[in-house]
């Protein structure tokens, strides 16, 4: 009897998730094979091996009748898991990011022509997809499912499916990682998976969508919180421009190789139209959108403006998505296209310092918690990155700046004061408020290894960005000198060596800075290990909170 | 205390009323500045569209104003270039490359326009102080496969080796063992007879087996005493410089194989007088000939 109601109370969508998964494990199967591609084969392996693990793990779930969701209760576990996956994805997409640095730096020693697969061409893409996707896309995921439920008063919606998206996000991870290493690209920047890992990131991206907008869907408040305009602006939008730029034509529905549906310019637009637009709408509207609940939260202060946060969202949005030509300046893009990127880049300034205006006047009030609490601070801090990235951005959005800081390390620099001061640190800032929070214990082990962090990673990323301008517009200099005999002066190998001293300043700024992520990582595990406090933070639900 | 410490809470500005999950939100208005700098962006965009190339139609684009085009200035900073490159230029075209050779003021014009020349297309093969590498030849020595003459190095330049100009250079080393025209056995010894050419220390037995092999494949190219015919771009077996190394692999591998590199034609992308000065570059830094 017992039994019965056990398996009763299975809901449906584990049963059907099953099924799914079993399907997948089939299908999986029979491709790997059917190809006549190894390195299609290899992928396949992935993929079958991950169906049969979901399969089997929800099979033992289901029949204990597991997956009962507490409709008092916020759906926490899948946020547990993905804060675990944030630490761990940083931690490995910027070492990668440091042996890159070390090749660029000594060519010579960090130089294995016996192991292809850990050429530079190989690593670089498995380092941006590694922090951008894998690092900043499950804080991302983890940030929204926490803030949506408390903004909405609401449970997840769709029960498991908030696993699924968990556990395929990290699918697509493993499967877009391996594929770089083996030399399967469609060699589209921060685009690079092919034809099927994207058709499967389609998938949980939908998947994602449908349970953010159900949990809006059955909020308990009648108004929807800034932060999660931004993060549904975030989704819908990558969704978009994933789809439309990675539509291709598969040799073989059985091989790993695939030719994009479009050509020439057109091609290099569509590229740099997602390209730009997965900086405007994934690294900064979503991570935005985590600002705009930690940082008041943390502060304890209300936001600084309403009208504010409605002009500068629309606007963002509206301006961004036009900017993306400026990264084809002086090239067989019409003329007219670019004038368009740059003008529409340099409106952008202004709406994307809304957020920072906000984020900044929000802490009024609370200036004096920047001393005290470190995690604030990085919060603070990456504002303060945020801001001088996005003016940064519209400066060199402008043709005759463009002109020299084009193809140089100057751009590396700018990418990377965006990636490490603003991304970095407001998802370091979340993960430090969201773990004592997810595993209920008063605070953090310690606030000192925060603030070692905190100046570890600050220095760094200092180093880091001074480098990169140094190099880039030195080599931008060269590369433009001429001869008094009207011939360029430098050979190309020439501005290579000459940046061999900020080469090395730059690996050493990229050191410090994964130094810091893993004394959080240290310090976010001895927090989760930590006993659990006498007397238990109050819990928190959608039923609970709306019952008092 | 806690009133003049947080202003906003009690002060003139008021909340919109909403709150979610503690948080409340300020009725605070833009802040000028910003907007007015969001404004000033806006007109300065929209003065940008009317001077320059900006909005598509249906037919063509918005010129601008100012007639402005990215591609009338590349011909017109290509032109600028060529005053600039000026009077000593004009006197590389008309000089033959003896005459420029013997001139020190126009001389030394050719060598330092060929420096820089050479530093951007011919440094990523050749290396920047030209010594070569595997498979590249080294332009500071004395060796030279087809030729160290001036016009012979001229010619290399113009039209390439294997690069499929018309008037390209070609040679082909035949792959002997790929192609089955020799049998690994004899592709061993003939490895250790041009060991011996070159007056290293080689298997004798092996030497003898690889003569008449030897005389009959390779002698029309290498020359009976391996000295190679720089006419036909055959290498010299007899000395120390080796484009695919000394080593008996190297040696083995190229009578297997047969690799021949390519050179591009540099005519049509470097102009006339560019190519003279390269020439003279390339001559004046190498020995001999």
């Amino acid at each position: 009897m017992s039994e019965n109601l056990a398996q009763q109370d299975s809901p449906p969508g584990a049963a059907a998730l099953l099924i799914i998964s079993a399907a997948g494990a089939f299908l999986g199967l029979m491709a790997t094979a059917l190809s006549p591609d190894p390195l299609f084969r290899l992928e396949g392996w992935i993929f079958t091996l991950a169906a049969l693990a979901a399969a089997a793990a929800l099979t033992v779930g289901v029949a204990n009748g597991r997956y009962q969701a507490d409709p008092r209760r916020y759906e926490d576990g899948v946020i547990r898991a993905g804060a675990i996956a944030t630490v761990f994805w940083a931690i490995v997409g910027m070492l990668v990011g440091v042996v890159i640095a070390l090749q660029l730096a000594w060519p010579r020693i960090f130089y294995f022509p016996e192991a292809g697969w850990l050429n530079f061409g190989r690593l670089r893409p498995l380092h941006t997809s590694g922090v951008i996707f894998a690092f900043g896309g499950n804080a991302l995921i983890a940030t929204s499912f926490y803030v949506v439920q408390r903004t909405c008063r609401a449970r997840l919606a769709g029960g498991l499916a908030g696993w699924f998206v968990f556990w395929g996000y990290q699918l697509f991870i493993v499967m877009a990682a391996v594929g770089y290493l083996a030399g399967i690209t469609e060699g589209r920047e921060y685009a690079e998976p092919e034809w099927f890992v994207d058709l499967w990131l389609t998938i949980v991206w939908v998947a994602y969508l449908l349970v953010f907008l159900g949990t809006i869907w059955k909020r308990k408040e009648p108004h929807i919180y800034v932060a999660n305009w931004f993060y549904l602006a975030f989704i819908v939008t990558v969704a978009l421009l994933h789809i439309v730029n990675n539509l291709s034509l598969p040799v073989s529905l059985l091989g790993a190789k695939s030719y994009s549906l479009f050509a020439g310019v057109q091609d290099a637009l569509t590229q740099w139209w997602y390209g730009h637009n997965a900086v405007g709408f994934f690294l900064t509207a979503g991570f935005l959108a985590m600002m705009y609940y930690f940082v008041p939260k943390r502060a304890e202060r209300p936001v600084y403006s309403y009208r504010l946060s409605i002009v500068h969202f629309w606007s963002l949005i509206f301006i961004y998505i036009w900017a993306g030509p400026h990264h084809l300046h002086y090239t067989a893009l019409p003329q007219w296209a670019q004038t368009l990127g740059m003008t529409f880049s340099v409106m952008l300034w202004m709406p994307s310092w809304g957020g920072m205006i906000n984020g900044l006047m929000t802490l009024s009030g609370a200036w004096d918690k920047l001393r005290t609490d470190p995690v604030l601070r990085m919060m603070a801090v990456a504002v303060g990155f945020y801001g001088m990235s996005t003016f940064e951005g519209p400066l060199m959005s402008i043709r005759s700046v463009n002109a020299l800081s084009h193809y140089t390390d100057w751009t590396i620099g700018h990418v990377h004061s965006g990636a490490l001061g603003w991304v970095g640190f407001i998802s370091f800032g979340a993960i430090y408020c969201l773990v004592p929070w997810l595993w209920k214990k008063e605070k953090l082990h310690s606030d000192a290894l925060v603030e070692w962090h905190f100046w570890i990673a600050t220095l760094g990323l200092l180093l880091y960005i001074a480098a990169m301008w140094v190099s880039g517009i030195g080599e931008g200099l060269m590369w433009r000198e001429y001869t008094p005999q009207g011939f360029l002066a430098n050979s190309f190998v020439e501005t290579v060596s000459a940046k061999h001293v900020e080469n090395i300043v730059r690996a050493l700024g990229g050191l410090m800075y994964l130094s810091g992520a893993l004394i959080m990582a240290y310090n976010i595990y001895r927090t989760i290990r930590q006993p659990a406090p006498a007397v238990l933070p109050e819990a928190s639900g959608p039923i609970v909170a709306a019952a008092a | 205390m806690s009133a003049p410490e947080h202003p906003h809470d009690s002060g003139s500005v008021g909340t919109t009323g909403h709150e979610w999950d503690g948080i409340r939100e300020l009725d605070n208005p833009l802040p000028r500045w910003w907007l007015w700098i969001f404004y000033a962006c806006i007109a300065f965009a929209v003065g940008y569209w009317v001077l320059m190339p900006a909005w598509p139609g249906l037919s063509g684009y918005t010129k601008g104003i100012l007639g402005r085009s990215d591609r009338a200035e590349v011909v017109e900073q290509l032109a600028r270039l060529k005053t600039l490159r000026g009077a000593q230029n004009a006197r590389l075209a008309k000089a033959s490359l003896q005459e420029i050779e013997q001139d020190p003021g126009l001389q030394a014009h050719a060598l330092a326009v060929g420096q820089s020349v050479f530093g951007d297309n011919c440094a990523t093969c050749h290396g920047v102080g030209g010594t070569g590498g595997k498979g590249y030849a080294n332009l500071r020595d004395d060796v030279w496969l087809w030729g160290g003459t001036l016009d012979d190095i001229h010619r290399t330049l113009q039209y390439g080796i294997r690069s499929g100009h018309p008037q390209a250079r070609f040679s082909q080393m035949p792959a002997f063992g790929r192609d089955q025209i020799l049998t690994p056995g004899q592709v061993g010894d003939l490895t250790e007879y041009v060991v011996a050419l070159s007056g290293r220390p080689a298997n004798p037995a092996a030497v003898q087996r690889a003569a008449p092999v030897y005389a009959a494949n390779c002698v029309a190219c290498h020359g009976p005493e391996g000295r190679g015919d720089p006419l036909q771009g055959a290498p010299n077996l007899t000395d120390r410089e080796w484009l695919y190394g000394s080593a008996r692999k190297d040696i083995q591998a190229q009578i297997h194989g047969g690799v021949g590199g390519v050179m591009p034609a540099w005519t049509g992308r470097l102009d006339p007088e560019t190519l003279k000065a390269l020439a003279v570059y390339v001559h004046a830094n190498a020995a001999g000939q």
